[in-house]
């Protein structure tokens, strides 16, 4: 493995939204067009094309990208995995660089989606069973480990429902986000229930989007002159679930996400007192909570105070989910992950406008995926 | 093989309906390390055993775990209901809808104790078979 680090040189994604009359590859290509512009690279450029998207898993995405911005007849892979398909995608690029097989290669998120309720779909045999035995929905699993803290920490409904006022102010400064628009706590707690404590404006938002990255090898970034706008791949960490009691029941995220953070930690040789924001998987405001506390941004227990105090608002301690988070700017599963890394390269290079973390040195995104999987990677302005 | 069309079907195949005797929920025990699996298999995923599963039958009682009382299902699925997550008393965890009890936060004690019971679960397949499901309650 090669010991030089790994860059991200362009970045950008689409304002996130619904746009029936498109199709994915459309979609894909016009972030990656973007990104490479962000670089000031074309495709001729690129040695190979790492693309994620979920839903048309077996469709070839990556490759009808490239129909669209150009043929050169690079390696695809396309890369499924749940809702962390993206920063799979993301990590195989940095990966194949790190193996010294390729100084420049693209990464691509993109998905459209349907509207509503995703998960529970059960089998095709006997009977549906969807609330007859208890409810697969995505409301439901995370509104289960909700509960779950709730019983553990003493978590209110009121801390859960903060998060989302919180997101959803954020968004109000992000223009490429789905909402731009304040939800006070009574609006939240007020909204329509869908799993207790979760209410509509506590779920993630199902839109359409894409985003891309380029990644660099070192050597190539001197090359180019390129490294005062680089920012460096301090870590990159996926696990899948490994074996913990309720597990196959009752999908356990944390332990996945604790492991992964450990790794990536390790890996960048920093803890989380050094990170100055986390774009983190707030696919239900219930999970965000359970989050910091895997994270290691605060200690076990304290999550439920460190949405009280607004330790992770803009301006706080350790802002989280500045974009709006899925909650606001929408989570469309393939494009999560690389729109995350777009957010945090934002900040470190200063150019994130309104929503700006003044002097960002060095941040994490972070997803999970259903089934499970959990991604972490850790970005650091050179 | 056509089967009759009014026969009596578990809803999910870990629920077991004996000819002669009550329905049970069947667990899977690891010889090696005493984990209870629901489903069957043949390796152990927390100790890697292989070959040492044993078909054991569950008993009819076990601890509320979490739950969430869910609001907005699929069209057709009557709200609110009760979905539970349910650790069985000796090991396994089951997760499904727990019945008998107001779906409010304030009545739904985490840790209580709940029993398994069976009964016709209310939906029928396209040839009009009749399906047999669990449902947790609180203890009797």
């Amino acid at each position: 493995m090669s010991k030089d680090d790994v860059y991200v040189i362009g970045t950008d994604m689409i304002k996130f939204g619904r746009f029936p009359d498109r199709t994915v590859p459309d979609l894909g290509a016009e972030a990656a067009l973007l990104a490479l512009d962000d670089a000031g690279l074309g495709i001729k450029d690129m040695q190979a094309l790492y693309c994620g998207n979920l839903f048309q898993a077996s469709g070839m995405v990556g490759q009808r990208i490239l129909h669209q911005i150009g043929q050169t007849g690079i390696p695809v892979v396309n890369t499924a995995n749940a809702c962390a398909t993206g920063a799979t995608a993301f990590r195989e690029g940095w990966i194949a660089i790190k193996a010294g097989l390729y100084d420049l290669v693209l990464a691509v998120g993109v998905e459209q989606m349907g509207r509503g309720l995703l998960g529970g779909g059960g089998s095709d045999k006997g009977i549906p069973t969807e609330g007859l035995l208890g409810s697969g929905t995505m409301p439901t699993v995370f509104a289960e480990l909700g509960m779950e803290h709730h019983k553990k920490h003493g978590t209110s409904f009121e801390q859960f429902a903060k998060v989302a006022v919180k997101n959803h102010h954020h968004s109000t400064m992000n223009d490429k986000a789905m909402y731009q628009k304040e939800t006070p706590l009574e609006e939240v707690m007020g909204a329509e229930m869908i799993s207790y404590p979760n209410t509509k404006l506590m779920c993630s938002v199902n839109v359409d989007g894409s985003a891309a990255a380029v990644l660099c090898s070192e050597k190539k970034v001197k090359e180019l002159g390129l490294m005062d706008r680089a920012i460096k791949v301090r870590a990159s960490a996926l696990t899948s679930d490994p074996f913990t009691d309720r597990d196959l029941v009752m999908p356990d995220f944390s332990t996945c996400t604790r492991m992964a953070a450990q790794q990536a930690y390790e890996m960048a040789g920093v803890g989380p007192e050094d990170l100055d924001l986390v774009e983190l998987h707030d696919c239900f405001a219930t999970a965000e909570i359970l989050h910091y506390e895997n994270l290691g941004l605060c200690k076990d227990g304290e999550a439920g105070k460190m949405i009280d105090t607004g330790a992770t608002a803009l301006g706080g301690k350790i802002p989280v989910n500045v974009s709006g988070g899925l909650l606001s700017k929408g989570h469309p599963l393939g494009a999560t992950g690389i729109a995350n890394v777009y957010e945090i390269v934002t900040h470190l290079r200063g150019k994130a406008g309104k929503r700006q973390v003044e002097g960002a040195r060095m941040g994490m995104t972070h997803v999970v995926g259903m089934g499970n999987a959990a991604a972490i990677h850790i970005l650091e302005k050179p | 093989m056509s089967e009759a069309a009014s026969e009596l079907r578990p809803v999910t195949d870990y629920v077991k309906l004996p000819a002669n005797g009550e329905p049970y929920l069947e667990g899977h025990k690891c010889g090696n390390c005493g984990t209870v699996f629901i489903g069957a298999r043949h390796v152990c995923s927390k100790c890697f055993a292989r070959d040492k599963m044993e078909a054991v039958k569950l008993p009819n009682k076990g601890k509320l775990y979490s739950y969430t009382i869910v609001y907005r299902s699929f069209p057709g699925v009557e709200v609110p209901f009760v979905s539970a997550v349910v650790d069985i008393e000796g090991g396994g965890t089951v997760k499904g809808n727990l019945i008998n009890i107001e779906p409010d936060p304030a009545k739904i004690k985490m840790g209580m104790d709940v029993d398994v019971v069976f009964k016709d679960a209310g939906r029928t397949d396209k040839q009009g078979n009749h399906y047999i499901s669990y449902f947790f309650q609180p203890a009797a």
